[in-house]
């Protein structure tokens, strides 16, 4: 499925572009949703359905609704695009693409290397992947474990707030 | 299969679901009516049939007013979110054995994807309308979707662990001796309130909750923009229910007298049924109580569910 691939590849790099030259952050927001979902599809046509699943669901479908959630509560209106405007000047693009275009070169010459070889693909089903994860990479998976439940620790902690005496009314 | 076969499966599923959602319009209105000793629409058409007609006629021709405050474009986007993504999940759903659209062997992620994407609808049309009123139904909607997303798809691997697969068609097959709900009532259960949260249907309809919030998210929304959310509410119970049936209920499996696809209309049509008897019969409960039993009641059981579930597979397969 080349031509899926280089459809979404256009489509992920275009949105991601928007995404660094909106004003609006919420409409930043939606272009990085829009490039996530190219993602997806680019996982699906490399055979691998089970991250392209992940990639909507935890990236677009939660990860991206937080975001878009904490957006709308700070309530940021013109004030933020005027500045979002004044911190996208010209002179600032200098240096960010300086190092993209060193990038760019390293990438084109790796393609033009002789030995370039064809993408394999083999589709890679949800138990392939849930054997390695829990055999192979077992202690890796345990160690994001640890890691997310100190997390949820610390949000706890914060999150904690003193006791109130509420009206009989309000108690739930 | 022929391309021609596929492309008439997608034509069918496609009217046979939309004409399920107007339909619901009439089903709907005349249930809670015999549920509240009222008649509901009886005059147009055989037994007010033709309501459906006049209600969708009445959306086409009202005025399509975006206001002039309002984010244009996202706007306009917003309704059409959540019938696509609720029409994608229908995508996945094996009505009777060869009548699926795509036969994922991710499915269950699949639906899981698009009923998450859903949340985008709310999101987007209460923060473009540019009001109070529909911003604070975006924010609860966003933090009901997200919260209630964790609880679906937890309850759903239990039957996961039980028939091997995320394929929705192996999992049908898998209930042919005995249907799921019988083996994981707290995951049904669980599903089923989920589910409910997803559609934000009451009881729990606390993003629009025009009681409290005129109309929530789409306050401002008028014409066939308001249609498309309606639209997509009820294209949402019938997913969930098209879902509850074939997760549960053993989808398209039943005695043999009548066709595989009429048995798994008629279970879809009792669960249609059970939404519609929740909205006649339970109060609202209030914004805080509603998460708070998401996180501290539902979260631990469906958890605990998983563990009992995964230590009777082990059990069995040793």
């Amino acid at each position: 499925m080349p031509l899926l691939f280089y459809i979404s590849s256009v489509i992920a790099i275009l949105a991601t572009i928007m995404v660094i030259t909106r004003y609006s952050p919420v409409h930043a927001l939606l272009y990085l949703v829009v490039s996530f979902l190219a993602i997806a599809v680019i996982f699906l046509s490399l055979g691998a359905p089970f991250a392209a699943a992940l990639e909507v669901i935890i990236y677009a479908g939660a990860i991206m609704v937080l975001f878009l959630f904490v957006t709308m509560m700070l309530n940021l209106g013109k004030q933020t695009a005027l500045q979002e405007k004044e911190w996208l000047q010209p002179k600032v693009w200098i240096g960010p693409s300086l190092m993209a275009f060193a990038l760019l070169a390293e990438m084109i010459i790796l393609l033009l290397r002789p030995e370039s070889v064809a993408m394999p693909f083999a589709v890679v089903t949800p138990r392939q992947v849930s054997m390695s994860l829990y055999g192979e990479y077992i202690i890796a998976v345990e160690l994001v474990g640890f890691l997310m439940m100190t997390g949820i620790v610390g949000a706890a902690h914060i999150g904690k707030h003193k006791k109130k005496n509420l009206h009989r009314f309000l108690q739930t | 299969m022929t391309v021609m076969q596929h492309i008439w499966i997608v034509l069918g599923v496609l009217f046979v679901f939309l004409n399920i959602a107007a339909g619901l319009i009439w089903v709907e209105r005349r249930l809670l009516a015999l549920w509240q000793d009222r008649l509901g629409p009886n005059r147009a058409g055989p037994l007010g049939l033709f309501i459906v007609l006049a209600d969708t006629l009445k959306l086409f021709f009202k005025e399509d007013w975006i206001p002039p405050f309002a984010d244009k474009l996202v706007f306009i986007v917003a309704p059409a979110i959540v019938v696509a993504s609720v029409l994608m999940g229908l995508a996945v759903i094996p009505f009777a054995p060869g009548i699926v659209v795509a036969d994922l062997n991710v499915g269950l992620l699949f639906f899981l994807a698009m009923s998450s994407l859903g949340a985008y609808s709310i999101v987007l049309g209460g923060w473009a309308s540019n009001n109070k009123y529909s911003l604070l139904g975006a924010l609860r909607g966003a933090s009901q979707m997200i919260a209630y997303e964790v609880f679906m798809g937890l309850s759903l691997m239990g039957v996961v662990m039980l028939s091997g697969s995320f394929n929705l068609t192996t999992i049908v097959t898998a209930q042919q001796h005995v249907w799921f709900v019988v083996t994981q009532p707290v995951g049904f259960i669980i599903f089923f309130i989920a589910g409910i949260a997803e559609t934000h249907r009451l009881p729990f309809d606390i993003p629009e909750a025009e009681s409290e919030l005129i109309a929530g998210f789409h306050a401002e929304y008028s014409g066939m923009k308001f249609g498309m959310f309606f639209i997509g509410e009820y294209l949402g119970i019938s997913l969930i229910s098209a879902m509850t049936v074939t997760m549960f209920f053993g989808g398209w499996l039943g005695p043999g007298f009548l066709p595989p696809v009429v048995w798994f209309f008629l279970k879809t049509f009792v669960f249609i049924a059970l939404f519609i008897l929740l909205r006649a019969s339970l109060p609202r409960p209030r914004y805080d109580q509603l998460l708070g039993y998401g996180w501290k009641i539902l979260l631990p059981l469906v958890l605990v569910n998983l563990l009992v579930t995964g230590a009777i597979a082990l059990w069995l397969r040793s």
